[in-house]
């Protein structure tokens, strides 16, 4: 790599310029880094590894109405099906409207069905003889501060009490980790007891939000599936019965094409970034030309000029590239420690940056290539004679 | 005893849009090694481009130029290239020395094209830096030396690689008188001392004196035969 | 020598201010502020000499552009693409906020079971909601009954046309009176559905996002069959949903006589005050009352801030790129006029005409730029109609608005970019010592 000190001497001869041009590549790749975590977390919400094991069950209609408890049993008896499990959505609201986290009222064996949640033995038998027990994750603990036996009190905005209150009080008995840091927006759940919600609502009893089914064979997903929502064909509550992962992903859809607006986006940007570094690129190239030719009177040749322009405008891109990717990731990092879950991203990691590198490679290419490509081709005697 | 250079019936004839316009016509030159010649010539007489191509930087368009018994105007694009690297070294009016490097990696550029380590190439560059008086400049920008300096630090540069042949165009045409002075005598002894054959254009007279001999061009003809020098 | 020197350094002060004042006037003032200051410049440059100067020279520069085209379409292009983006961002903000605050007046109001955030939350049994249509504050139609309508939102899968996949979509039961509490609400195809029936109209939005629902189509709602039979414009949120007779829908959902919410025609805005007294007070009801203006614009809120917030950030990323273009084509189309700008100050044009010409220039091409992302995005977006999630859990058709205020605000951020990318270069141009630029000759 003898060569790299003449192309970092040629990339800093005017160092304004380079570092002008180097702050715009930075901003488009913040941007990048940025949007990127956003689209990914979308992304990964609809995918979800260990979700092809377990079946959703809701209702057909909608996932907002509700299905009877009775069925169950009904589950539990076919073919296929290891575990079975349901809740609710509670919706409740903790001190301010707009702090939202999901709260559910969930059966007693629903930990069973997500292993991948580690909650000790001693606090799940906790939660079993508590009636008003609740299971929160690590996350959410943090955030407010909670510890094993503080009281909870959550605004219902769905379900009041029989007793006409609409406050539900429930005992922090135990706090719940996942491991798996692409997961780590699971940890943001808000549990408690299923029976005590049954007993004192006010309507609806009786009935559940959802039904979660483990199967016991990954391949006969698809027939359990079908023969769950079987059991309630041509009834008032009929059911639809699909993996948690293609669940996750259909909910996923519903707020819009992410994807396609990210990338619209970052199509504009790039492209005004290529058209920017382009231009900077060839100014670069015309005002040396003499040094071009010096070069190849020296005898470097045509085709080493050609690599020499080429590896300069790369490293252009990647170096801001690089710099931004990096701010992104700070960024990042910042927001998520300030607002958790309400503004979705993954941290800015290895995937991100493989992406990232291809796209800084790939327009460091395009931008240097019509530039290079003059260097190249330049001939000696004109460029000497200033023609 | 054949000559360094042997050109036989050299011509080049460049074509402006539809004009075409012989520059040479029909040279016939021997140059022999170890040789110091002046070329001079009213402007338009051809005589940069007889040195463009007998530095392998141009071809001819009819005529046969050998160095050291290599046919170069036979050789491609990229065989000339490789050839210039080892066989010749330039200097310019204008130095043209890459402003963002110190004098002493002007000077290796050359060497990046040999498989030396780095650590040769630095000690290669010292000594030729050393050899036109400039060791102590070795960290210097071109922008930090006057225009004398400068065109040594381009002479040394020119002499890294230990070529055979070196090419100067009109090498004190930016200098003053003392600085012009001091590079010739450099450029003497470079041709007494270390036997390099140096051919140079130059428009001053005083400068041609440093040579050994001189040769005329005057519409793309020698005005002046050749002269054999004593062996 | 010192007493030019003093003098060119009040000049530079003076245009140091000026600038400074030029970027807060384009960055907060209102439009009519803005007017008069460009007039005012139209003015200094007619009518007084240095203003005559600066026009000169800018000309001269303005002339060279053709040759320097690859420099002066980074600045365009660049800029063109700040606004595009933002603009875009905003009308989907404005959009949607649009899409939900038309859907709202300050002499209707809706009434939920206290605690219920949204409709969809909401449950109130039938005597509940006749005690609210009976209250004294609503208003009454001819044959003296009130404009109260019991309504009922539920909930169907609808498959969205875009991606295939099943999306949540409002079913709302209305009463006879829902017409005249909305008479807005036009059918523009087909007719409205029979009482009894099972029946329903669609929205013109959800027609739009949806497949399934043309006219004559069958739906199933909780396994029974349906059919669409027209097609309505509410002109505002209520346009992504399917509506239908109450009782009928009570009855598929097996909800007895319950609604969700009742929504109720005012005398007036300010009898809404007395109508939530009174209702809040009263023992028998456990209520939230909004005006469905409030009620909307809250749903919209959270949403809406959030585009916004996004598009700015995302923009103001992309300025600062712009802006380092812009200093860059700039520095160098100084540069390559050293020359030139030398020549004009050995001749005897001051500081601040240079400076001017340099600033006119590059909020020129900025001007163009803002302009050409501005028309890009009006053509894409404008009326472009997409949908999301709500807060109903169910879609909420809106159109982008690529209105004139968000143009506007999308052509002051390419004129603030250009001012600011002009800005240290012009300085440069005019600090810069006349003999260096001389020698470059």
């Amino acid at each position: 790599m003898k060569y790299l000190q003449l192309v970092w001497s040629a990339m800093f001869r005017r160092k304004t310029r380079t570092v002008f041009t180097l702050l715009s590549v930075l901003a488009a790749f913040l941007l990048f880094g940025l949007l990127d975590s956003v689209r990914s977390a979308f992304a990964n919400a609809a995918s979800s590894v260990a979700g092809v094991d377990r079946l959703v069950t809701v209702s057909k209609i909608s996932f907002t109405m509700s299905l009877p408890k009775s069925l169950l049993s009904g589950i539990a008896a076919l073919p296929g099906v290891a575990k079975v499990t349901y809740a609710n959505w509670f919706g409740g609201i903790y001190q301010d409207p707009k702090d939202f986290f999901a709260n559910e009222a969930v059966a007693d064996n629903y930990f069973d069905l997500y292993p991948e949640w580690q909650l000790s033995q001693a606090e799940r038998t906790a939660f079993h003889n508590t009636r008003t027990g609740a299971v929160v994750g690590e996350s959410l603990a943090r955030k407010y501060n909670w510890k094993l036996g503080d009281k909870i009190p959550l605004q219902a905005t769905i379900f009041p009490q029989k007793s006409g209150a609409n406050t539900w009080t429930f005992d922090l008995v135990g706090i719940y980790r996942v491991s798996n840091p692409k997961q780590k927006s699971q940890e943001a759940i808000f549990f408690f007891n299923w029976d005590y919600f049954d007993e004192a609502r006010a309507f609806g009893n009786g009935n559940v939000g959802w039904y979660i089914t483990q199967v016991s064979d990954r391949t006969l997903a698809q027939q359990v599936a079908d023969a769950v929502d079987s059991l309630s064909v041509n009834s008032d509550h009929e059911t639809k019965t699909q993996t948690e992962q293609a669940f996750n992903a259909a909910f996923v859809s519903q707020y819009g094409d992410i994807g396609l607006i990210v990338g619209a986006i970052m199509g504009a940007v790039f492209f005004t970034l290529i058209l920017l570094t382009g231009n900077t690129m060839a100014q670069a190239v015309r005002e040396r030309v003499p040094e071009l030719a010096v070069l190849k009177t020296i005898g470097f040749s045509n085709h080493s000029v050609l690599v020499l322009l080429l590896v300069e405008s790369v490293l252009l891109i990647v170096l801001g590239g690089a710099i931004g990717l990096l701010l992104a990731g700070v960024v990042v990092d910042a927001v998520r420690a300030a607002v958790g879950e309400a503004v979705p991203m993954t941290r800015v990691g290895a995937a991100i940056w493989l992406r990232g590198v291809g796209l800084m490679v790939l327009i460091g290419l395009i931008v240097g290539a019509l530039p290079a490509r003059r260097g190249m081709r330049l001939r000696i005697v004109d460029a000497l004679a200033g023609r | 005893m054949s000559a360094l250079v042997e050109i036989r019936n050299l011509s080049k004839i460049y074509e402006r849009g539809r004009q075409k316009i012989e520059v040479l016509h029909h040279v016939q030159l021997d140059i022999e090694a170890g040789d110091f010649m002046a070329l001079m010539g009213p402007s338009g007489s051809g005589k940069t481009t007889l040195l463009n191509l007998i530095g392998g930087l141009d071809s001819p368009t009819d005529g046969s130029i050998t160095i050291g018994g290599q046919r170069i105007d036979r050789l491609s694009e990229s065989a000339l290239a490789r050839w210039r690297s080892t066989n010749v070294g330039f200097v310019f009016q204008f130095y043209n020395l890459l402003p963002m490097l110190s004098a002493r990696r002007n000077v290796e550029l050359p060497l990046l094209l040999t498989r030396l380590s780095a650590a040769q190439r630095k000690r290669n560059a010292a000594v030729a830096l050393q050899l036109v008086g400039l060791a102590d400049r070795a960290a210097h920008k071109p922008g930090e030396l006057s225009g004398g300096q400068q065109q040594r630090v381009a002479i040394a540069r020119a002499i890294v690689s230990d070529p055979t042949l070196l090419v100067c165009d009109e090498p004190t045409g930016d200098l003053d008188r003392q600085s012009a002075a001091e590079v010739l005598t450099l450029l003497q002894q470079l041709n007494r001392d270390h036997g390099k054959t140096i051919i140079m254009v130059t428009h001053d007279p005083k400068a041609a004196e440093f040579a050994k001999h001189t040769l005329q061009l005057d519409k793309g003809s020698l005005v002046a035969a050749a002269e054999r020098a004593p062996a | 020598m010192a007493r030019s020197r003093t003098r060119s350094a009040g000049s530079l002060i003076g245009s140091l201010i000026g600038a400074a004042g030029a970027i807060a006037l384009l960055v907060l003032a209102p439009w009519w502020l803005l007017l008069a200051a460009v007039l005012l410049l139209a003015l200094w440059t007619v009518a007084t000499r240095i203003g005559r100067q600066a026009w000169s020279v800018t000309e001269v520069g303005l002339a060279t552009i053709p040759q320097r085209l690859g420099a002066a379409s980074v600045v365009v292009v660049g800029i063109a693409g700040v606004v595009a983006v933002l603009v875009a961002l905003l009308a989907m903000a404005a959009g949607f906020e649009a899409a939900l605050m038309e859907s709202g007046t300050d002499d209707t109001a809706i009434v939920m079971r206290a605690g219920a955030q949204t409709e969809i939350n909401s449950v109130l049994d039938h005597d509940s909601a006749t005690v609210v249509a009976e209250a004294p504050q609503v208003l009454r139609n001819a044959q003296g009954q009130p404009i109260a309508s019991a309504e009922l939102v539920v909930v169907a899968a609808l498959p969205k046309k875009s991606s295939g996949l099943d999306a949540n979509v409002e079913v709302r039961g209305i009463g006879e009176r829902a017409w005249s509490l909305r008479p807005g609400v036009r059918i523009i195809d087909g007719r409205k559905f029979g009482s009894g029936l099972r029946e329903l109209i669609v929205g013109k939005g959800a027609h739009g996002q949806f497949a399934g629902v043309d006219i004559g189509s069958t739906l199933k709602l909780n396994g029974q069959a349906w059919t669409v039979v027209g097609v309505f414009d509410s002109g505002d949120a209520h346009n992504s949903e399917l509506w239908a007779d109450t009782d009928v829908v009570a009855a598929t959902y097996r909800r007895g006589s319950s609604t969700t919410a009742v929504t109720v025609r005012l005398t007036g805005a300010d009898a809404f005050d007395a109508f939530k007294a009174a209702l809040t007070s009263d023992p028998r009801l456990t209520v939230d009352v909004k005006t469905t203006r409030a009620y909307y614009t809250d749903q919209s809120a959270s949403l809406a801030k959030l585009i916004r917030i996004l598009g700015v950030t995302i923009a103001a990323i992309m300025a600062i790129g712009a802006v380092f273009g812009a200093l860059n084509t700039m520095y160098a189309a100084v540069a390559t006029r050293s020359r030139e700008i030398a020549t004009l100050r050995a001749i005897g044009f001051r500081g601040l005409p240079v400076i001017a010409s340099v600033l006119y220039e590059t909020m020129l091409l900025a001007l163009l730029g803002g302009a050409l992302g501005a028309i890009l995005t009006w053509i894409v977006f404008n009326h472009y109609t997409v949908s999301t999630l709500g807060q109903n859990f169910t879609q909420v058709v809106f159109a982008f608005q690529v209105s004139p205020p968000v143009l506007w605000i999308g052509l002051r951020w390419a004129l603030a970019i250009g001012l600011i990318g002009g800005l240290f270069p012009a300085l440069r141009a005019a600090r810069q010592p006349v003999t260096a630029g001389l020698r470059e000759l």
